[in-house]
């Protein structure tokens, strides 16, 4: 036991098990109180979280880097959950089969405008070359999606930022959005949410309906592997 | 269960070599997801494969464990935003307006391609 508290603080905040334990811990209770208002959207876990660890290492002086040693378990886990997406797309088969017109253009058209619409979008605002490129994947799973930046010369860590962003924003605003447009088939929900918002967006699309989440976990799947094909092409056509 | 992730990690593994060996540009997970299906429907014909963490819903188990707290895997890379400071005082603004534009014309356009061409399937194919 160290006897000066202020020592056991500089070597515990450099541990990979403080910065696990917190993170697990406030995610626990933004989830909790997002459970307690009714999966309110705006009551999101990972945007509450996020603010709130951020804070706590802006007041603690701790740098993202240090932070990232104990959280980077957590992090890692963002590729085998993408392979775990393999068991519903098997169990909805059927469902999934059924579909499978709407969802092939559903999924190319929405992808393609996932892209577009972002690019043009930044370059109307003006925002530097490096920014447009890094925005560019934005609508697909974190690590797929810094994989893809990372291959454009961008910058993984704004790419990732820029992810998050848009899960949330997409998380919030599908519910309203589709009810103002008056559309009750689930399976076209789930799938744009998971399209446009990918894991955040999929995870909100549980949250309301089952058969929603299985949509939109396949069109997370689905939007991963063609944007991976489709970025470097079409930013090789709109940028330069 | 321990298996089970095996198996999991093992079909990631598996994408992350076939994508470097052969250089295609697709995320090695997406590659480790098409390998997973493949062999959940393959132990469906093939009675030998049907053992270990593809029998008795083991895989299906930990992989559903892993999809229920799907949020809290992007919490790391959301804390990222405090290394991105100065683009935010910079850029903040302009970005958040772009990402929130690009995800609703997303949202939009997505569902309506999805709802139209299913009504049009429903009206050309007869019951």
């Amino acid at each position: 036991m160290s006897a000066n508290p202020f020592s056991l603080w500089v070597y515990l905040s450099q541990t990979p098990l403080l910065w696990l334990t917190v993170t697990l811990l406030v995610y626990a209770a933004t989830d909790a109180v997002s459970q307690a208002t009714g999966r309110n959207p705006l009551v999101n876990p990972v945007l509450h979280a996020m603010w709130i660890i951020g804070v706590f290492l802006w007041a603690t002086g701790t740098s993202y880097t240090t932070y990232f040693s104990g959280a980077q378990f957590v992090h890692f886990l963002l590729g085998p959950a993408t392979v775990a997406l393999a068991v519903p797309l098997y169990e909805n088969r059927k469902l999934v089969l059924a579909a499978i017109l709407p969802m092939a253009l559903a999924l190319v058209v929405g992808c393609v405008t996932a892209i577009v619409s972002v690019v043009w979008l930044a370059q109307l605002a003006g925002l530097p070359e490096t920014v447009v490129l890094s925005l560019a994947p934005k609508s697909v799973t974190a690590g797929v999606a810094m994989g893809i930046s990372e291959s454009l010369h961008a910058d993984p860590s704004l790419t990732a930022v820029a992810v998050i962003l848009t899960g949330i924003l997409g998380a919030i605003v599908v519910s309203p959005l589709m009810n103002r447009l008056g559309i009750r088939d689930y399976r076209a929900r789930g799938f744009a949410v998971g399209l446009a918002s990918h894991g955040i967006g999929t995870a909100r699309a549980f949250q309301v309906d089952a058969i929603a989440g299985v949509f939109a976990g396949i069109a997370m799947s689905l939007n991963a592997l063609i944007t991976a094909l489709l970025v470097p092409v079409l930013v090789t056509l709109l940028v330069r | 269960m321990i298996a089970s992730l095996g198996l999991i990690l093992l079909c990631q593994l598996a994408g992350e070599v076939i994508a470097r060996g052969l250089g295609l540009p697709l995320p090695s997970p997406v590659l480790g997801l098409m390998l997973l299906f493949c062999l959940l429907v393959a132990r469906d014909y093939i009675k030998p494969l049907a053992r270990g963490p593809l029998a008795d819903g083991g895989v299906e188990d930990a992989s559903k464990g892993m999809l229920a707290h799907l949020s809290l895997l992007f919490v790391p890379a959301g804390v990222g935003v405090i290394q991105q400071l100065d683009m935010i005082a910079a850029h903040g603004v302009a970005i958040m307006l772009v990402l929130a534009g690009s995800v609703l014309i997303t949202l939009v356009v997505t569902v309506v391609t999805f709802v139209v061409v299913a009504r049009l399937l429903s009206l050309w194919v007869p019951r």
